[in-house]
């Protein structure tokens, strides 16, 4: 195991796009030749050392490499998106792109994130300490091919278009959440520990949703079919069993239509 | 145009225009166009164990214009997957940024073209009243030269007139709207059927009546026809049959192209045909539904290599993510009741519709693997290699830039066999279609009639495309294969036709191993009839503006010189 | 003698009007009568005689003025000021032609801008929207020949679109509509009284940013199943009534706008307004559409397309690639979060429809302003050049909201030395390939260029 540790010296003019900033493009290089990785600020290409001091060098293999960033990254892009093994710990906030089409490995933002953490996820864990702004683990524009793999947990509360698409992993968002969960999805799992505005499930084929606090507006087409007890998270819990998005289309199995789940706290 | 001397020297030369097949030889060009000789200090360009041949010619491709466009914009993720920029090589020496995998953008369009060696285009279906958004691409793509076919088969004034059955009005209707749209020639898609889909219906045979106009596909089909060889245009009609895409669609398929049987080509161009079916592919299936669905390529076949007078081409399955478009609209809203994907749709007045849904073939789907097969077969089959052509009907079965990769499956049997193995229902697929019993490699020389010399004089483009005579543009490729010592490995063929080692447009070299170095001097071409005026027609087109049934102006509905830069009118003249 | 040019193309809102008729003087400097035109579009001829209008660029002086300079200084300042910034910002287009918008490309590429319309802060949602699930759409002219139910959602065009309901979709007889208006039933989905709600037949009024729990409802309906009593305001009875409506027309046309774009959830209710009109679909024949607002925004929807594979929002500082992520490559959010150093205003006015905060951030670099007339941002900005009226004194293709192409006509001659935004550009971009000793790359050979003229020559 090798650890790479990355020190901010200076905040980029615009926004740093920090997409060497993983495990596999470190793995295999000596702290200087990290130093020498490229970034984009606007059109001009500049290297990881123009805004962080490297100590320490790359493992052999991403498994192998751990990434520490002491300090804050509000204003670096894409840490860690593309991984496929290792680590990477940011002791302070990050920017979008978090994550993004991780294949496997771990992160761990001790502060905030922006947007898009987690687009369109295959696998890994993602942890982030403190909020995300919108598009936590959501597909890319127009792609029907969202989150397929991996664990996204947000400790904090996010914004709107949580698991847009999602078709596999799961998603726990600790607070709450604005509007718009898991839409348009065909699989996956979203745990909300806070509270819903609403649009929970809209247009959703398949899929399971838990929403341990309130939801403002429920969506017309979803409708109670029972009450049911369930673990969620290392907690057991009642909640009501809801079925929909009956207004949206519907794959069957066995002769009988799959709907998806959403399961929300029962008032105690 | 290039006003220098080239010669392209020691080649392998391929030119079926002039039955030279392998002969190595020199080609040389001045002021743009071939000729016998050049002077000694004409530029040389080293062909040496290497294959040269004409431009490309391709006969039926969707790459300008409103729904090209509009699959373009609904799908961001043609260009980034899976995290991943889909967009291609970036030219080293900065030019125009490319973009876009199954609906390049216009300037990857042109650079692709251009890499394969390809200098003509036919843009398959364009949208009358929107014919200005066509020349507008068509302006902004670099190098290959490119025409236009205007869809008419569901058109209320061809409806109107061909359920009186007045061929003559059609005719003056199709000169006067080529000469508006500068459109090339007359393209059919689901005739009638697309006109019902503006109420939702679809006509999916050709005797079922077209709803409100009271006249049965094959009416317009044959009226269509009339009215092509009436006029005596550059090309045949140019017909997307009904039912395209549904199992058992391969008997629809013959009655339609029976409408052919008798009618001889009256052209200057030297047409000799008077169809060309498009993407045959699509039509000729068997089986009831899904579950026995089957090629039936033999059967087809079967016909087309008696009947003289129709072309066809394929539209091979390339078994990519890609994007289907087509002015068939009740095909697409079909479709996307298939997969479910997104879908567009664009119905326009008076005259067609279109849709885009994206499609993914997979090999390991038993009805995408068929396909697959079923393409291949036409081609294998045929015995007028200057009859079939190659397409992937791009976007539809697959992008164009696929052309290379289609030219190995059909040279190679291995190649064939090699990707026909990895696919989850090998032995479905063997029973399903002829491929596995198939053992025929077809020739550089059958390559080069299907994508030169055949679809140049389907097209009635023989003087200046598709082949290498003195005279004819001055467009050679030249691909790095030894004609006397091919690859064993079929991938190298792959290879070779992705980039070509040079390609020579007009006199200019254009491209340089496998990258673009020059944008050339791109045309539109496009076919002007001269004839008598119609008082009727020009009447009825009058009315239909001014009494608003038509949303725009007359005087805005031809397209502007301005538009189309650099014009290649072919002129077509009809005595009184 | 005065001159009737008629089939002119009205520069202004969405239904782009392609049937005016223009009286000009005769050295064609003058309107002096518009026919056919709304008061809107009339107002907008006539402005374009306003003695007023700029005719030199200015730039900002150090003591704060503006001074008049000459179009070369001005070019070779924007010039080198887009080729410094690491990341240009260029954004407008509400009122260019499409040639404009084409000409544009070179300089985004050349300089590595992020290009952007005013989509980004009115119907960039339905774009989102139609990612995801497509569009499945018309002509205008099939709305009026064929439409018997018309849906108004969030729209009101008897005030943004005056003539939109008596060309194309309440009034007009169209060929299977021979009746007109009798023929049509009109439903109006919004929370406001308007005063299409007041034509309307059946208005829904809902309540205020529930539009996606109304979609779901009617969806929801359509399939067989049952709804709560009332759904974002809007009794059970009257979503199944409605549903009905839609469901036996012969001919369903959903017509959306910027009260569906600009509520919570934005991209998201046309997403649910277009996945509706999938269902209808299977019960009839339906299309929905989107009431753009002005007379080309449509355009560099098409022409960026076609260009960069992008309508929006288009990030070209790669150099290699395009990369799109509203929300991320949008101007207000690149403002806001000091992303972009350089800002170019083309033909729209960011100073008065940005809100306040982006401005200001914006305004901390270079602020370029191009547009016909002097406007919010060209009077705050660090140079402002102006160009002719595409529509009025320049002709060229513009999209109308249904996007098709019509090849608007020019009605004035150009005041003498003001380009056209293509012009402009082009030698912008001559200026940037001088300075950084480059060939320019014009697709077609320069000797065959042409630039827009009003008539076909044929
Ligand atoms: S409705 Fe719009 S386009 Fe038509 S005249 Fe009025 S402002 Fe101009
Ligand atoms: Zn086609």
């Amino acid at each position: 195991m090798a650890t790479v540790t990355l020190k901010p010296t200076k905040v980029p003019e615009l926004i740093f796009e920090g997409y060497s900033i993983t495990p596999d493009a470190f793995a295999g290089k000596t702290a200087a030749q990290i130093a020498a990785l490229p970034g984009h600020e606007g059109k001009f290409v500049l290297k990881l050392g123009e805004f962080f001091t490297v100590s320490g060098n790359g493992g052999e293999t991403a498994a192998d490499t751990d990434i520490v960033i002491d300090g804050d990254c509000s204003r670096v892009k894409y840490i860690g998106s593309k991984m496929t093994a290792g680590s990477v710990t940011v002791n302070g906030n990050a920017d979008m792109y978090v994550g993004g089409w991780m294949k496997g490995g771990k992160i761990h933002i001790k502060g905030n994130v922006d947007s898009f953490c987690g687009i369109q996820m295959e696998g890994g864990e993602l942890l982030v300490d403190g909020d995300a702004k919108n598009h936590v683990g959501c597909a890319y524009r127009g792609d029907w091919r969202g989150m397929k793999g991996g664990t996204i947990r947000i400790k904090g509360s996010a914004g709107n278009d949580i698991g847009t698409a999602m078709l596999g992993g799961t998603i726990i968002i600790e607070k709450d959440v604005f509007i718009h969960v898991s839409t348009h999805a065909e699989g996956g799992t979203v745990i909300i520990k806070g509270d819903v505005e609403g649009r929970v499930g809209g247009q959703m084929v398949k899929g399971d949703m838990y929403v341990l606090g309130k939801i403002k507006f429920m969506l017309p087409g979803y409708k109670k079919i029972g009450t049911v007890e369930k673990e969620v998270d290392g907690a057991k819990y009642t909640f009501d069993h809801y079925i929909g998005d009956l207004g949206e289309r519907h794959g069957k199995s066995k002769g009988q239509y799959v709907y998806a789940n959403l399961y929300l706290k029962a008032a105690a | 145009m290039s006003s220098g001397e080239l010669i392209v020297k020691g080649g392998f030369v391929i030119d079926p225009t002039r039955k030279i097949n392998g002969d190595v030889g020199d080609i040389a060009i001045k002021d743009g166009k071939i000729v016998e000789k050049v002077s000694s200090s004409a530029k040389v360009i080293d062909a040496k164990g290497k294959v040269v041949m004409a431009g490309g010619v391709d006969v039926h491709s969707h790459v300008a214009g409103p729904k090209v466009n509009a699959g373009r914009l609904m799908r961001p993720e043609d260009k980034l997957r899976a995290g991943v920029c889909r967009s291609g090589m970036a030219q080293k020496n900065g030019f125009r940024m490319e973009s876009g995998f199954s609906i390049p953008s216009v300037f990857r369009t042109g650079y692709e073209y251009a890499r394969m060696g390809y200098s003509f285009v036919m843009e398959a279906a364009m949208p009358p009243l929107l014919a200005p958004h066509t020349h507008e691409e068509i302006h902004d793509t670099p190098i290959i030269d490119e025409a236009a076919l205007p869809v008419f088969a569901n058109n209320w004034f061809v409806m109107e007139y061909l359920r009186q059955g007045e061929v003559e009005n059609t005719a003056a209707y199709i000169a006067w709207l080529l000469k508006v749209t500068k459109g090339y020639g007359v393209k059919l898609v689901n005739p009638g059927g697309t006109a019902a889909w503006a109420w939702g219906l679809n006509c999916l045979s050709i005797n079922d009546p077209v709803p409100y106009f009271e006249l049965t596909p094959a009416d317009i089909i044959k009226g269509l026809i009339q009215a092509n060889e009436y006029l005596g245009l550059p090309h045949s009609i140019h017909i997307h049959q009904n039912n395209l895409g549904n199992p058992g669609n391969y008997p629809e398929t013959l009655a339609s192209l029976k409408l052919a049987e008798g009618v001889k080509a009256k052209n200057k161009f030297g047409r000799e045909t008077v169809m060309h079916s498009t993407h045959l592919q699509f039509h000729s299936y068997g089986g009831e539904g899904w579950k026995d669905f089957c090629s039936k390529s033999r059967e087809i076949m079967d016909y087309i290599n008696k009947q003289k007078n129709i072309t066809f081409d394929l539209g091979c399955v390339t078994l990519d993510e890609t994007t289907t478009m087509t002015a068939d609209g009740p095909f697409e809203h079909h479709l996307h009741g298939l997969n479910h994907l997104k879908w567009t749709n664009v119905d326009v007045e008076l005259e067609t519709a279109a849709g885009v849904v994206p499609y993914i073939y997979d090999k390991d789907v038993l009805p995408n693997a068929i396909q697959w097969a079923t393409g291949l077969e036409l081609a294998l089959f045929a015995k007028d290699m200057d009859r079939a052509f190659i397409t992937t009907d791009h976007p539809n079965a697959g992008p164009f830039t696929r052309y290379p990769r289609v030219i190995k499956w059909l040279m190679s049997k291995k190649a064939r066999e090699a990707t026909l193995a990895t696919m989850k229902n090998t032995d479905r697929v063997i029973n399903a279609t002829y491929i596995h019993g198939i053992d025929r490699e077809l020739s550089l020389y059958d390559i080069a009639q299907m994508t030169r010399s055949g679809p140049a004089k389907c097209l009635g483009l023989a003087r200046t495309y598709g082949g290498l005579a003195p005279g004819m543009n001055g467009d050679v490729s030249v691909f790095d294969l030894n004609y006397k010592d091919m690859p064993k490995d079929a991938e190298k063929i792959e290879a070779a036709f992705q980039r070509a080692a040079c390609f020579i447009k007009d006199g200019e070299i254009v491209v340089k191993d496998g990258e673009v170095v020059s944008h050339g001097h791109k045309k539109t071409v496009w076919v002007k009839v001269k004839m008598p005026e119609n008082p009727q027609v020009t009447r009825d087109v009058s009315q239909a503006f001014h009494r608003g049934t038509y949303t725009v102006d007359i005087s805005n509905y031809p397209v502007r010189e301005y538009l189309a830069p650099h014009q290649s009118i072919i002129d077509v003249n009809v005595e009184a | 003698m005065p001159k009737l040019i008629k089939g002119v193309g009205c520069p202004y809102c969405g239904s782009s009007c392609d049937d005016i008729e223009v009286l000009v003087s005769d050295d064609e400097t003058k309107v002096l009568e518009v026919h056919n035109a709304c008061i809107i579009g009339t107002n907008l001829f006539h402005h374009a005689n306003d003695p007023t209008r700029p005719r030199l660029p200015r730039k900002r002086q150090p003591d704060g003025s503006m001074k008049e300079i000459p179009y070369e200084d001005a070019i070779d300042y924007m010039a080198k000021t887009m080729l410094a910034a690491k990341k240009p910002l260029i954004y407008g287009f509400g009122s260019t032609n499409c040639e404009g918008m084409s000409a544009i490309g070179r300089i985004a590429e050349k300089s590595g801008a992020v290009l952007d319309n005013c989509a980004t802060i009115c119907h960039g949602p339905s774009f989102l929207a139609i990612f995801d699930n497509g569009y499945p759409s018309c002509t205008l002219g099939e709305a009026k020949n064929r439409a018997d139910v018309v849906v108004f959602w969030g729209c009101n065009p008897m005030h943004a679109h005056p003539r939109h309901t008596s060309r194309y979709s309440i009034f007009p007889r169209g060929y299977f509509t021979q009746k007109g208006q009798m023929q049509r039933t009109v439903l109006c989905i919004d929370p406001r009284e308007t005063d299409t709600a007041k034509l309307a037949d059946h208005h829904l009024m809902l309540d205020q940013g529930h539009d996606y729990e109304l979609f779901n409802a009617f969806r929801t309906v359509l399939r067989g199943h049952d709804i709560p009593d009332v759904v974002a305001g809007i009794p059970k009875e009257t979503i199944k009534k409605s549903a009905e409506i839609m469901k036996n027309a012969k001919f369903c046309m959903i017509f959306f706008g910027m009260g569906c774009t600009h509520t919570d959830g934005r991209n998201h209710n046309i997403d649910h307004a277009i996945s509706l009109t999938r269902d209808l679909n299977d019960h009839t024949k339906c299309s929905i559409m989107a009431m753009r607002g002005h007379y080309n925004i449509a355009g560099p929807g098409q022409v960026w397309a076609w260009q960069f594979g992008f309508p929006y929002c288009i990030d070209l500082s790669k150099g290699t690639h395009a990369h799109m992520n509203p929300g991320e490559t949008s101007s207000v959010d690149l403002a806001m979060r000091d992303e972009v150093d350089c800002f170019v205003n083309i033909g729209a006015d960011a100073g008065a429809h940005f809100p306040i905060q982006p401005v200001q951030h914006l305004k901390k670099h270079p602020f370029i302003v191009i547009d016909p007339n002097f406007n919010m941002a060209s009077e705050i900005s660090d140079l402002h050049i102006p160009v002719r009226i595409a529509g009025v004194d320049e002709p060229g293709v513009v999209y109308r909201m249904d996007n098709v192409p019509i090849q608007f006509k020019a009605v004035l001659k150009g005041l003498p030395g003001v380009p056209s935004d293509e012009e402009l550009f082009d030698r912008v971009y001559e200026r940037m390939c001088e300075l950084t000793n480059t060939k320019p790359i014009w697709l077609a050979a320069k000797e065959d260029r042409r630039y827009p003229e009003s008539e076909a020559v044929s």
